[in-house]
């Protein structure tokens, strides 16, 4: 067993893919001879050459078009799209066709699609490159999202979203992608894409978030466990559809609730995740639910990106204020 | 079958690679001070991009796009346009730019990751830089719109790179500037390169200037490390906008003589000997062996237009570096002409957790 990083669990994830399904083709710009400007595709096109390792031209909107018509003829497109930012041209293709194709045809069309992009910020990159969207592809029925937050997670929810018959959206945040190595067994065993995962026991609150926003959470968790606060931290990880179930089970045993992502507040998931469990688990809450989230402004550039994303401070007030509400 | 449509594309070099006239120069280029001038701010760019490359790898500046090689494209076309047109640039035409009263301190606030380095003190109406590729295409579409609209005798220039041509914003904009005979000029910045896609890789169009033909506009190709061609070309775009006989699309012949970004590693993708063969060719030293056949340039000269473009640069870098991080505030203060109630609650929570706070 090899210890590797989130970037290059994608990679070993692809490879897997790649040799074992001869319908895999990967898309994208820059991912060929350069493996792509993250290296998440590195080797890949020495390996398997540029018919299914391709570089397209540049143009997302063409990149997502042509990954609808390629699974149509039963291809498994796997596209990147360079920087979640960049997504807007496609989203005409997402949403109109790619969400809605088995739909459409009654089941006739389906598309076995992955797009994968990285996600949120705090890389101290140029604008355009630090957006947190999950929020705009969740929105469309149809399609699948998810986030992994450690290595392990990011191989096996790749290899789950290749094989899945449906398109699904594969968010990779960005600030996880070198952050820590971890232990992967490169065994092609895919992990399910409808459950969240619990990251730590507690009893006194539940914490639900993803992506890059997990490992912030899990530091305030651990501050605040030295003030006898448990927290019962789940990392959403499937964001559409989200693990409602095990949320409320959850939150039957805590009585609180607090969501924390890096997105805007304004319609972002975790309103989702609130009014689901202000629907169904109203009398398991002892306190209001609270969402801590990025402000509803826009990604500043890089000097103020910290200032925007949920600190492990902010974060720890929040629960804290929770739990003592 | 008859042939209903034949169309051709000129190429444009005004000075070879030596620095020797093609044929007869215009007169622009008989002017000592107007070659001096260009000069000066191809030479700023070069100094420039080599301070903020440096900038960068000691952590002093964000993730850079460098302009080395494109200063005569760059310079060119800002000399041919006139104040009271507008730029759509993309990221890395600070030769425009500088021309057109973009500060240096404003490019490294931007690459500094700050705002406050598009809010250009100079050129008020012209485009902070674009990075959706493509996107800035329909803008200036729009802004040439708005001078035909008023009857301004004024343009707009739209930059675009080679990777850029291949997105519908682009050919989009084209098509509406075409449709209308707008008053604006698309500069394709053919620098062989889109990160690491060779243009050959990115479509099979003989030349980029072609595109244009679609959209029933003319396309002219110039070499576009020759800033005479570059600015005469663009001066003749300019003028047939401006008389409100539409578009142009220009393409200028260029190398990406550096990284796509101080991010990238070209060694990954480029070929061997591409870019010392793109170094003979490289535009400062054309302009400079030229002036130097006309006698009006010298090393002397040379010695002390680059101790004044460095002295220049040195006060930036100071400016930028005195300058305080923004406040939290910036980040909802110019969002709307008036705040909404929500957002002056955030921007208290933003106040109180502000990095570094208390
Ligand atoms: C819509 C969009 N997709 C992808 C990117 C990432 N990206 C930044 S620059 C670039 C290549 C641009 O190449 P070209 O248009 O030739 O311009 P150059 O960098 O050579 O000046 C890419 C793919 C982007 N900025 N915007
Ligand atoms: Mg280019």
């Amino acid at each position: 067993m090899a210890k590797v990083t989130l970037v290059e669990a994608i990679n070993l994830a692809l490879n897997w893919e790649l040799g074992h399904d001869p319908d895999v083709v990967l898309l994208g710009e820059d991912i060929g001879k350069n493996g792509g400007v993250f290296r998440a595709t590195v080797g890949l096109q020495e390996r398997y050459g540029t018919l299914r390792v391709q570089d397209t031209p540049l143009a997302e909107g063409m990149i997502a078009g042509m990954a609808v018509g390629m699974a149509a003829q039963g291809l498994k497109p796997v596209a990147e799209i360079q920087f979640m930012g960049f997504i807007y041209p496609a989203i005409d293709q997402i949403a109109n066709h790619m969400a809605r194709m088995r739909n459409r045809t009654r089941g006739r069309i389906t598309l076995p699609i992955v797009m994968r992009m990285p996600h949120g910020g705090g890389i101290h990159a140029p604008e355009h490159h630090s957006e947190s969207l999950e929020t705009l592809l969740c929105h469309h029925a149809g399609l699948r999202v998810v986030c992994p937050s450690t290595p392990a997670r990011a191989y096996g929810l790749m290899l789950a979203a290749i094989r899945d018959p449906d398109p699904v959206m594969f968010l990779e945040p960005t600030r996880l992608y070198r952050m820590a190595k971890q232990e992967v067994l490169d065994d092609g065993l895919a992990l399910p894409l409808d459950v969240c995962h619990p990251l730590r026991e507690g009893e006194d609150v539940t914490v639900v978030t993803w992506g890059a926003m997990t490992h912030d959470v899990l530091r305030a968790a651990e501050q605040l466990s030295l003030e006898k606060i448990g927290c019962d931290v789940l990392d959403l990880a499937t964001l559409s559809p989200i693990d409602h179930g095990s949320i409320l089970d959850s939150v039957a045993r805590t009585g609180r609730l607090v969501i924390v992502h890096e997105a805007a507040r304004n319609c972002g998931l975790g309103a989702e995740i609130a009014a689901t469990v202000a629907e169904r688990g109203l009398y398991d809450l002892h306190a209001p639910i609270r969402r801590i989230t990025g402000y509803d402004t826009v990604m500043p550039y890089f000097r103020l990106e910290h200032d925007y994303i949920p600190s492990v401070e902010r974060i720890a007030d929040g629960i804290r204020e929770t739990v003592r509400a | 079958m008859k042939t209903v449509a034949e169309f051709n594309i000129r190429y444009q070099q005004l000075l070879d690679d030596a620095g020797q006239p093609t044929g007869p120069l215009p007169d622009f280029a008989r002017d000592p001070a107007q070659l001096h001038e260009m000069y000066r701010v191809m030479t700023l760019c070069r100094l420039f991009d080599t301070k903020a490359i440096n900038l960068q790898r000691t952590g002093k500046l964000g993730t850079y796009a460098p302009c080395t090689g494109h200063e005569a494209t760059h310079v060119g076309v800002g000399a041919a346009m006139q104040d009271a047109d507008v730029l759509c640039p993309v990221y890395r035409e600070y030769g425009t730019q500088l021309w057109r009263g973009v500060t240096l301190a404003e490019i490294f606030i931007y690459w500094g990751g700050d705002e406050r380095g598009t809010n250009f003190a100079g050129p008020r109406e012209d485009f902070p830089w674009c990075v959706p590729i493509a996107s800035q295409c329909p803008h200036a579409a729009g802004a040439a719109m708005a001078f035909k609209l008023r009857g301004e005798p004024r343009c707009a220039v739209a930059y675009i790179g080679d990777g850029g041509t291949s997105q519908g914003a682009f050919y989009e904009a084209m098509n509406l500037a075409g449709a209308h005979a707008l008053p604006v000029v698309f500069v394709i910045v053919n620098n062989g390169w889109a990160i690491s896609i060779p243009v050959g890789e990115q479509t099979a169009a003989q030349t980029l200037a072609q595109k244009a033909i679609a959209a029933g506009i003319p396309g002219v190709q110039v070499d576009g490390n020759d800033v005479i061609g570059v600015r005469e070309v663009m001066q003749a775009a300019l003028a047939r906008a401006r008389a409100g006989e539409g578009p142009t699309v220009v393409e200028a012949l260029t190398y990406r003589l550096s990284d796509h970004t101080t991010a990238d590693d070209a060694t990954r993708y480029r070929p061997a000997g591409e870019l010392e063969a793109a170094w003979q060719r490289e535009p400062l030293l054309r302009l400079r062996r030229y002036m130097e056949s006309l006698d009006c340039w010298d090393e002397g000269r040379e010695r002390a237009l680059r101790e004044d473009c460095t002295a220049q640069i040195d006060a930036a870098v100071l400016a930028y570096q005195a300058n305080p991080k923004a406040s939290t505030d910036s980040m909802f203060d110019h969002l709307f002409a008036t705040l909404p109630a929500h957002l002056v609650e955030q921007r208290e929570t933003a106040r109180r957790y502000a990095v570094g706070h208390g």
